[in-house]
């Protein structure tokens, strides 16, 4: 009774466009708005660095992705290999330029413009390649990336460990910390750091699924002849997309690596990261930017939930190995069960909860 | 150069390419009949092996287990069929290589869930009494005088074994009637259907075949690495294999797996002092199909795509 469109009436083609065109959807943005920003921060520092601030991480890199994947519709198995790029450039752009001109938002920045680049040289077999045999390019962008790293230890400082963790005075925002008397370092701080990135991502994004360029890299990836007798050329679009993809993607590796486990690691940027933000994508529903960061929370928060099932109610009896092994079945069949019953993935799944909302109490 | 060297080198690249080409004819065989790009080929190795050492290693002989293991990749095959591939007949090809990714995602689980994750030796010479599965090497001097070097023996066992699946997969395509309508299929899906062959049974039987094959194949990649989840990532080199050598041909993955499995080995050697690391190995492979393909698109037998608006 509450959702409705009713009274809503459109005056000018502005408010046509806008995302959020019902007054209830306004007042829940606004509510979650100041929950995230104010409530979120204050919860414990468990809740955020195990739960909160990985997911926003992961989930930037599966709305990257989806750019790519799910409107342009280029296969890519190499996203940890571009998150790669994007933390490690980030950590040398923080160590190598004089602080008084890098902090870590516009590090961020530019190693999603490098991460971009990145994707950009990888991307260019998409002109000549298509469909499946574009998989070799992104592989080879995968393991390149990450051999190239491990084998020149200079972009690690010369770290033999191959783990450096992050000096905290690369926290420090321009002195922004004391002069606010804020821990910067801190997970609130860093929190609101990833939240703030991701928020203004995840809305650039949705505008540019509604904008004349996230049509025509929708009208590439439904018929990519078809588009380019309509005018639209067909790399432009292409090597367009895997800039943009792969700049969320190095972005969302220099939150990973900076707001979320506080070092940089190789070894958390291997393939197995690249299916697991596949898996997201395709649970939370291709093209779609919210389905998105539904497949991320579902996905990530999975395995935990699980485990936390069988610490309280079987008493411990499930092993890392057997959440794993479940996890994986779990993922495995809900990807198969959302391919036949309801393609569209979770975003899906969500339209048509919102609708029968919509509808209630009389579903004719 | 060292000639001789040179000549070691080709025929452990030739040998590892053996290895890649079967796992490759799987893919293919999949790919060809039904479009599907299966990425679930990896996990069905593992799956394969894993059943397979594990009932050995519980006191069944070796051709017990073969013949049990064999069956239940059969089974799995035609399940596959009915409740992933079946339902989503008709849809997009991007929509069913994700099924395989949930497929392989599945089966990874799965396999080691039932079994169990830890890493499992194979030895197949304590089964089989072959003078071809003894570990010690051949010395090809003792044959040839001039040709001073050394062939593990298992290696061209591999080969053999690859060689009669060739023989037999050909005169099954080639002489039988199931083959001759896999062939149709593979040719036109809805002519095939419209001349009365049952598609669904033909795919069960290419999924179960497929499995047979990830069987053969997994057991030769058990001996040689050992049967863990890093099998899933060795498979992962059979990628390149199939797009050098055309997603549509049989003899297109074996020659590509010969390409691959020579090509890594000689980049390695020569080339990783140009890039100034060791390890290149891990992607050449992905470089020399990205290259190829610049200039070949459609791979070496690959069919050549001609599209229409």
């Amino acid at each position: 009774m509450i959702y409705r469109e009713t009274g809503n009436f459109v005056t000018n083609y502005f408010k046509d466009r806008e995302i959020f065109p019902l007054k209830f959807d306004k007042i829940i943005v606004i509510i979650g708005l100041l929950f995230l920003y104010l409530y979120v921060p204050t919860t414990s520092e468990y809740t955020l660095s195990a739960h909160v601030v990985p997911i926003l991480a992961v989930g930037l890199a599966t709305v990257g992705l989806n750019i790519l994947t799910g409107l342009t519709g280029q296969l890519s198995l190499g996203t940890a290999g571009f998150m790669c790029v994007g933390a490690f450039s980030t950590y040398n752009l923080m160590l190598r330029i004089p602080e008084d001109f890098m902090s870590l938002p516009v590090a961020l920045l530019f190693s999603g413009i490098f991460a971009g680049l990145v994707g950009v040289i990888f991307g260019l077999p998409a002109i000549r390649i298509k469909g499946f045999y574009l998989l070799v390019s992104t592989l080879a962008a995968q393991y390149f990336v990450w051999w190239f790293f491990n084998s020149y230890a200079w972009f690690l400082n010369y770290e033999t460990s191959g783990v450096v963790a992050i000096p905290p005075k690369m926290y420090d925002y321009w002195g922004l910390g004391n002069l606010l008397g804020i821990d910067m370092q801190g997970y609130p701080a860093r929190y609101v750091l990833a939240l703030t990135v991701c928020l203004a991502l995840t809305y650039f994004a949705k505008n540019l699924l509604r904008s004349n360029t996230g049509r025509n890299f929708m009208s590439v990836r439904d018929r990519d002849i078809a588009a380019s007798v309509m005018g639209i050329s067909v790399p432009r679009t292409k090597l367009l997309a895997f800039f943009v993809s792969c700049f969320y993607c190095g972005v969302a590796g220099g939150l990973y690596s900076f707001c979320y486990i506080g070092n940089v690691d190789l070894m958390i940027y291997e393939i197995d990261r690249s299916f697991t933000i596949l898996f997201m994508l395709i649970i939370g529903g291709l093209g779609s930017i919210s389905g998105s960061w539904l497949g991320a929370i579902f996905v990530y928060e999975f395995p935990i939930v699980f485990t936390w099932v069988g610490d309280t109610i079987f008493q411990g009896a499930f092993n890392t190995a057997v959440v794993e092994n479940v996890s994986n079945m779990v993922y495995g069949v809900f990807i198969i069960a959302l391919l036949i019953r309801e393609p569209g993935g979770f975003a899906a799944l969500w339209a048509t909860t919102k609708q029968k909302l919509r509808m209630w109490p009389y579903p004719h | 150069m060292d000639w001789v060297y040179l000549i070691e080198v080709l025929v452990g690249g030739l040998m590892s390419g053996v290895m890649y080409s079967l796992v490759a004819i799987g893919f293919v065989l999949i790919y060809k009949s039904s479009g599907i790009f299966n990425f679930a080929q990896g996990t069905m190795l593992l799956f394969a092996s894993l059943t397979f050492v594990k009932m050995t290693e519980n006191g069944i002989d070796f051709w017990t287990s073969l013949f049990i293991a064999a069956g239940i990749m059969v089974i799995f095959g035609i399940a596959t069929e009915r409740y992933v591939i079946r339902p989503l007949a008709n849809q997009d090809l991007l929509a069913l290589f994700m099924a395989t990714v949930g497929l392989a995602t599945f089966q990874e689980g799965f396999s080691q869930f039932v079994w169990d994750s830890d890493v499992h030796g194979l030895q197949m010479s304590k089964f089989l009494d072959i003078g071809l599965l003894d570990p010690a090497p051949i010395f090809m001097s003792d044959h040839i005088p001039w040709l001073d070097i050394l062939i593990p023996k298992f290696d061209i066992f591999a080969s053999l074994v690859a060689g009669s699946l060739i023989v037999v997969l050909a005169f099954f395509f080639q002489k039988t009637k199931t083959g001759l309508s896999l062939r149709a299929v593979s040719d036109d899906h809805m002519a095939a259907m419209a001349v009365g062959i049952p598609l669904q049974t033909v795919w069960a039987v290419v999924w179960a075949v497929t499995g047979v094959i990830a069987l053969v194949a997994g057991l030769l990649w058990a001996e040689r690495v050992s049967v863990s989840f890093t099998l899933i990532e060795a498979v992962m080199k059979a990628l390149p294999v199939i797009l050098i050598g055309g997603l549509t041909s049989i003899p297109g993955a074996i020659v590509g797996g010969l390409v691959i499995g020579v090509g890594e080995k000689l980049g390695e050697i020569y080339l990783a002092d140009v890039f100034g690391g060791q390890g290149i190995e891990l992607w050449f492979a992905y470089f020399m199909a990205l290259i190829f393909l610049i200039f070949r698109p459609q791979g070496m037998f690959g069919e050549k795509l001609i599209e229409r608006v």
